[in-house]
């Protein structure tokens, strides 16, 4: 498959310009690591670990010290192609309330397509068309600070997509929001992804969202500590405890079952699954 | 109280006025507060006076929410009819008592300024009852843009009302969340003198400020994420277009603007 976003030997620090005499604490130490095209990918940690200047690596928001970051195939410090990069891969960030620029939805979605130059009459188009995808054409002259967490969300994903990206990065997007709110941006990137096959990155700390992706990365203190699809990174549970994670609830329960001596598979990752696990042990055993 | 902030103040409404282009609706405002202050006599306010009702009905708006817009600024009529009641000099002494006297000039005068001050709020709050905020803000941006010559950075002007308008609910909304925090760590900013209770507003204000600045930063980065590169390579979705309905209301007032000089000229000035 073919390698989307490439991380090559990737160090980052940031840098007190006011400042020079304080130590520079490492934030991504020496990363590699590549994103398959079209892959939904999910990249765990806890605060501080690197994980948000790992998405804005990505995109050329921040550049690294050492190493290189490229973006199908642009090495992301060349300036000349900033905005190639950026039209490629949106980001969407923590709160929605800082990423909407205008009073009224649809202006806000049209706002990236006005800056890359777009005829207005194709804007007019592809505003319709990411509001239908992110469900929210119903909502096109409403203000934005009269939906919900979610809708706001939905509202700033839809912006990204009338940019006709290829990979979204969603930089702890969820985390502002209540569970529904949650829900309806995990289904709208999820339906993003396997429809239209764009890539993402979701950047998170709940575990429960993880259980989605076709990857994960675990992150803590710059590196890359696990990496894998969810169900072989939720098995080192001990692991993921000692990096202050959690796991799913049902793959915790799984493993304290098996411990007192249940035969189950290891690798469970939703109540459902365990659930229809234990039906069929019982079966077994009667 | 949040809830009931519109930004701006837009109705919503399909009104000729709302379709009217947002530049022509600039002037049309200009050219109604030009006429409201060349008027030097009863009859050329009076012909003002059915401009602003014609106005107002074409707009589609109710007369409550004109009614609304007028509410705060009535002790500011009262005060100037008060001002100028007294202290405008005349020969015809109407009443005198003590050290007060009215004259029948003054009362003209008085009657003027309060109707001036009326009609030059309904005037602008028809404009901005029927104009979104973003329109009226892109409409700015495109009636200064003669000024680049003089490399005044119209866009980025324009652009920074666009956010200010975006961000009034926000920080509203922030305020809230600010003050009844430090409610429940023990402020009181009901009671006290009044520089106590300026004192008190201190603990909300810096709070608010240091948020502002980290959104402005977050802010600045969604918009370099989606290619924001300032206004020379921008193309707009909606397209402004100054249409013969524009022309014609142009027209009409300039008409208005000369019979309110006729009728100056015809009957003399009373002011």
């Amino acid at each position: 498959m073919e390698n989307y976003i490439e991380f090559k030997d990737v160090s980052f620090a940031y840098i007190d310009e006011y400042d020079s005499t304080t130590e520079n604490e490492t934030v991504i130490d020496n990363l590699s690591v590549s994103i398959t095209k079209g892959d939904f990918v999910c990249v765990l940690g806890h605060n501080g670990c690197g994980k948000s200047t790992f998405a804005k690596l990505c995109n050329a928001i921040e550049v690294p010290l050492s190493g290189k970051v490229y973006v199908d195939g642009i090495d992301t410090s060349d300036d000349d192609r900033l905005y190639d990069i950026r039209r490629k891969v949106g980001m969407v960030f923590q709160n929605p309330d800082n990423q909407i620029v205008a009073t009224i939805v649809e202006d806000d979605v049209a706002f990236g397509p006005e800056n890359l130059g777009v005829e207005p009459s194709e804007i007019r188009v592809r505003v319709d068309e990411a509001l239908r995808q992110v469900e929210m054409y119903d909502f096109r002259l409403s203000e934005p600070h009269k939906l919900s967490g979610g809708q706001k969300q939905r509202v700033a994903i839809a912006g990204i997509i009338a940019m006709q990206p290829e990979c979204i990065i969603l930089d702890e997007s969820t985390s502002m929001l209540d569970p529904r709110g949650r829900r309806e941006v995990i289904k709208t990137v999820k339906k993003l992804n396997e429809e239209q096959g764009i890539t993402v990155i979701f950047i998170t700390h709940y575990m429960d969202e993880a259980v989605e992706a076709d990857r994960v990365i675990v992150m803590d203190d710059g590196k890359i500590v696990l990496d894998g699809t969810p169900r072989d990174v939720f098995v080192h549970i001990d692991e993921l405890k000692e990096i202050g994670l959690d796991v799913p609830e049902a793959t915790e329960l799984t493993a304290m079952l098996i411990k007192e001596g249940v035969s189950l598979r290891e690798d469970i990752l939703d109540v459902e699954e365990l659930f229809d696990s234990v039906v069929k042990l019982m079966e077994e055993k009667s | 109280m949040i809830s009931d902030i519109t930004i701006g103040q837009y109705y919503k409404g399909n009104s000729f006025i709302h379709k009217l282009d947002a530049r022509a609706k600039i002037l049309l405002t200009v050219l109604f507060i030009a006429m409201i202050f060349m008027c030097k006599n009863f009859l050329s306010l009076g012909l003002t006076f059915v401009f602003v009702v014609l106005s107002v009905l074409l707009s589609a708006v109710p007369v409550k929410m004109y009614l609304k817009s007028l509410k705060p600024i009535i002790p500011i009529v009262i005060f100037t009819a008060v001002l100028n009641m007294l202290y405008t000099g005349g020969e015809t002494v109407l009443y005198s008592f003590w050290k007060i006297t009215l004259t029948a000039e003054g009362l003209t005068t008085a009657a003027f300024f309060a109707a001036r001050i009326v009609l030059i709020i309904i005037s602008s709050s028809i404009l901005t009852y029927t104009t979104v905020p973003t329109m009226l803000t892109d409409a700015i941006e495109k009636l200064l843009s003669p000024l680049k010559v003089f490399k005044i950075p119209v866009h980025s002007l324009a652009m920074m009302m666009t956010l200010a308008l975006r961000f009034i609910p926000t920080l509203i909304e922030e305020i809230g969340k600010i003050t009844n925090a430090q409610k429940a760590r023990g402020a009181d900013f009901e009671s006290g003198k009044l520089l106590q209770r300026i004192k008190a507003i201190i603990p909300i204000i810096i709070p608010l400020v240091v948020s502002s600045f980290r959104r402005a930063a977050e802010l600045a980065d969604a918009m370099n994420c989606r290619c924001y590169t300032g206004g020379n390579t921008r193309t707009r979705m909606k397209q402004m277009k100054f249409c013969f309905k524009d022309f014609v209301s142009l027209l009409v007032f300039c008409i208005g603007i000369a019979g309110v000089v006729l009728l100056n000229i015809k009957f003399g000035a009373v002011i």
